[in-house]
């Protein structure tokens, strides 16, 4: 059996036979839209981020015997949520959102996975959505994928996988875009036109070179096509070099922005340097202004379209409730799922808390998590595109019990 | 159609090449096939049991840092993990340069294609610490030296790798019923590998097989690991005591051994669906997405009445005049296009030893990544996807437009006349407005790169 993949949408237009002239990415069609005009952007937090430190429980008594150097609270320069929660500083340029309620947290959240705590596990059980009733590495296909294969309407555009990180989330048989903003795209107008002249009898290729024309030019349109310095390959050089350096979380959440103004409804990518093991305190301040950049860029780039959208920042585990020799923390469960957007209902704090005292913990080290993840992610579907309950439960997160877990949308 | 040099170059080969001749006949092919292995031997790839010592080293220096936790000495040994997973990642890109090398120089490409084919269905990704830069250890051990003989002896090869034991978490698996398990608690059997065989390497995912054959099999499997010597071993106070019922056969009778597990493996090898699954998969890579069902019924006949044996099943394919049908219908993969582009510009050892991490690292890994193939990443045990538009997409195809134009002026300086090079890649295949475009580019580097991203070149 083929695998299915988030790139399927070409294949199976070849492979039924089918003339590709009938695919959407080469001649528009009309189809019924996507029953919405909400906007939904995922964001997986790869490497596992300790959400005890970026939503800290300063209210319970037992968390400072826990944190030694990790300061929190007043101490930490954290501002005070709710006056049991204190959120970390790397996270204060999002302090106006939280005010007008478009900043929220779930905490003591985590996917079923238990005990293992493997990164890849972890991220795959995540993405995959379907628990641990089906053996990981089993899992081929992610819940977002799932989710539009129940939705009618659904086009090339209407979700968008951004970056270079393999997205099993968006891995199935919907048709599902992809591109990465450092794929540079320079062509002379002369190579542009004898490229078209080559695929013109090749609908494969000649209609994936007007797309990656159109989705090069969107995000940078001056820059796209040079007519004057003609096949400048040093120039190019330099650029791939370049491109393996920083910076590419905001070309990332501006591409985003960008396709979501336009037909895309769903958005997904990465933001990796969770992983803090040693160090935390710099790590993690590190990893939250770039997830606080790529949320205030999608609010300034959406404009109107803000209050149409949500954005679910979820991370595959939590760490060590206690702080490890090397001012850092381990791999641990219970985490917490950052959640921003005009169509919101935040500035509150989610979730039951399990207490950090004596017996409370899971194994003796890790939050004891009260809610799955996958819960709040079902809610957020739920009320952004009206997806059935049932469908969630079966199909998208299969055997997930949505329960009480609380409406996050307004 | 029947065999010609050109097409046996480009769909059965790593490409055409200005001073390698193009392969003369099956026979000649499938001879040099068994000949000894001269890629392996002028750019040479490590063994698992070569970094044995950095595997070993890494765990004892985890252990000091344990034992010595906040000291100095914890200190130095995460220094020295540091620099010894460093060293791995600069292993691991001198392995793909000489892959990329081998593909661009052989004379036998057959070979090499094998490898990337055979490798894929035995798909092992490396998930922790060094192990993920070191998948080249496993395919050079398991893979390579096993392309020709039965299949039994490649799978026997690939399961028991210990890349692959610690892939697919078959060395935490323990019988319920093995002494072991009547000690330690929490301990119990896990069934990945198992599953994975059944439903990828041999029968197939739609083969006749039940959950219950999937957990007998773990059964008998429980015992096989690694401990962290050079091989996998068999380990009796883990394993389950027979006998065991397997797809109706009975297995183990007596104490438990691995031999109970290799009579299972080479049944499974001769297994009728494992025949169809396997023709299906070598057709659908090499010659069509949707290959000739004649084609696939000639290919698993053979392989069942030669006992599986490998050498026979590709000249079963290769003998047969689907496997030669025009025109090509196969979009090469991103490694597959790197190499028959390399091939193509003719590059040189010392082109190739050139290449340093810099350039390994923006010319190569992170287009092959943008292209969709990032170097031995696949996401899961099913290896790669083999559809044409699981491949061209627009990112992907602009990832590999913009490589064409761009890195081959960096690895050869002195790139050839776009006009002799629609020629010497692409043989008679170059569409009229491909002559045209080459002749038309505004300089070299472009002309290049219209050309290695042509359709024409493209595909196979």
């Amino acid at each position: 059996m083929e695998r299915a993949s988030r790139r399927k949408f070409l294949m199976r237009a070849g492979l039924a036979g089918c003339s590709l002239a009938a695919s959407p990415l080469i001649t528009p069609m009309s189809f019924a839209s996507i029953p919405s005009d909400n906007r939904l952007v995922v964001i997986i937090l790869r490497g596992a981020m300790d959400g005890l430190d970026v939503v800290q429980p300063y209210g319970d008594r037992a968390f400072s015997s826990l944190r030694k150097s990790l300061k929190f609270g007043d101490a930490g320069g954290a501002f005070d949520l709710d006056g049991y929660f204190s959120m970390h500083k790397g996270l204060a340029s999002l302090i106006p959102l939280w005010r007008k309620g478009q900043l929220g947290f779930a905490h003591a959240v985590s996917t079923p996975y238990r005990n293992k705590r493997s990164h890849f596990d972890g991220q795959d059980l995540l993405e995959a959505g379907t628990g641990m009733n089906a053996p990981i590495g089993a899992q081929r296909d992610g819940w977002l994928n799932r989710m539009l294969q129940t939705m009618t309407g659904v086009e090339a555009q209407t979700a968008f996988a951004i970056g270079q990180e393999e997205m099993l989330i968006t891995t199935g048989a919907a048709p599902v875009s992809n591109w990465s903003p450092d794929t540079h795209l320079n062509l002379t107008l002369q190579a542009r036109r004898m490229l078209e002249l080559v695929y013109h009898d090749d609908p494969l290729f000649g209609g994936s070179l007007d797309e990656a024309i159109m989705l090069a030019q969107a995000l940078n349109p001056a820059a796209m096509l040079d007519d004057g310095e003609t096949g400048d390959s040093k120039m190019m050089q330099t650029q791939m070099i370049a491109s393996l350096k920083g910076g590419g979380h905001k070309r990332v959440a501006e591409f985003a922005a960008n396709r979501l103004r336009a037909e895309t409804r769903v958005a997904t990518f990465s933001i990796n340097g969770w992983d803090t093991h040693g160090g935390q305190r710099r790590a993690l301040t590190r990893a939250l202004g770039q997830l606080a950049d790529t949320i205030l860029i999608l609010e300034r780039d959406l404009g109107d379209i803000w209050g149409k959208t949500t954005v679910l920042a979820m991370t595959e585990f939590g760490r060590t409730v206690r702080e490890n020799g090397t001012q850092g923390t381990d791999h641990g469960t219970g985490g917490a799922m950052v959640m921003a957007g005009g169509a919101l209902k935040g500035g509150q704090v989610y979730g039951k808390w399990p207490g950090l005292g004596e017996g409370d913990l899971f194994q003796d080290r890790d939050l004891m998590p009260t809610g799955d993840v996958r819960a709040y992610a079902a809610r957020a579907m739920q009320g952004l595109f009206g997806v059935d309950k049932s469908v969630l439960e079966q199909t998208v997160f299969p055997n997930l019990e949505i329960g009480t877990t609380p409406e996050i949308i307004l | 159609m029947t065999f010609d040099p050109q097409t046996a170059a480009i769909r059965f080969g790593t490409g055409l090449s200005p001073r390698i001749d193009p392969p003369t006949s099956v026979d000649q092919m499938l001879d040099t096939l068994r000949r000894p292995d001269d890629m392996a031997r002028k750019f040479p790839v490590d063994r698992f049991a070569d970094i044995q010592f950095t595997i070993d080293e890494i765990r004892r220096l985890n252990r000091t840092r344990r034992e010595n936790k906040d000291s100095p000495i914890a200190k130095e040994a995460k220094q020295r993990i540091r620099l010894l997973k460093k060293s791995a990642r600069r292993w691991q890109a001198s392995w793909l340069n000489a892959a990329l090398s081998r593909g661009a120089m052989t004379q036998d490409g057959f070979r090499e294609r094998l490898v990337q084919f055979w490798g894929d269905h035995f798909t092992v990704v490396g998930k922790v610490s060094i192990l993920r830069y070191t998948v080249s250890t496993y395919v050079e051990d398991a893979i390579r030296p096993h392309l020709s003989g039965t299949f039994a002896d490649l799978l026997k090869a690939a399961v028991f790798h210990p890349m692959m034991l610690i892939y697919l978490d078959q060395v935490n698996s323990v019988g319920p019923n093995s002494r072991r398990a009547a000690r330690r608690k929490g301990t119990g059997l896990n069934e990945n590998l198992a599953r994975e065989v059944l439903e990828l390497h041999t029968l197939g995912v739609g083969a006749n097989y039940t959950q219950s054959d999937v957990r007998s099999f773990a059964k008998l499997l429980a015992g096989v690991t690694y401990r962290g010597n050079e091989s996998h071993e068999f380990a009796g106070f883990s394993a389950e005591p027979g006998p065991i019922k397997i797809l109706g056969k009975s297995y183990r009778r007596g104490v438990a051994q691995l031999r109970d597990v290799e009579q299972f493996l080479e049944d499974l090898a001769l297994h009728p669906d494992t025949a169809k699954h396997l023709a299906r998969k070598l057709a659908v890579h090499f010659v069509s997405d949707a290959p000739d069902q004649g084609l696939v019924n000639a290919i698993a006949k053979t392989y069942l009445a030669s006992g599986g044996d490998l050498t026979a099943t590709y000249r079963a394919m290769l003998n047969h005049p689907a496997a030669w049908a025009m025109p090509d219908q196969k979009v090469k993969q991103p490694f597959d296009f790197i190499v028959s582009s390399l091939r193509a510009l003719d590059v040189t050892p010392a082109d190739m030893k050139r290449l340093n991490w810099k350039v390994m690292r923006a010319g190569i890994y992170a287009p092959l990544a943008l292209m969709g193939q990032k170097w031995q990443s696949p996401t899961g045990p099913d290896g790669w996807p083999e559809a044409a538009g699981d491949w061209i997409t627009p990112q992907a195809l602009a990832a590999r437009i913009q490589w064409a134009m761009t890195v081959p002026a960096i690895v050869k300086p002195d790139l050839p006349d776009p006009r002799k090079l629609v020629q010497t890649a692409l043989a008679g295949r170059a569409s009229g407005a491909l002559a045209f475009a080459a002749k038309g580019a505004e300089n070299r580097a472009e002309g290049v790169g219209i050309i290695l991203a042509a359709p024409e070149f493209q595909r196979r």
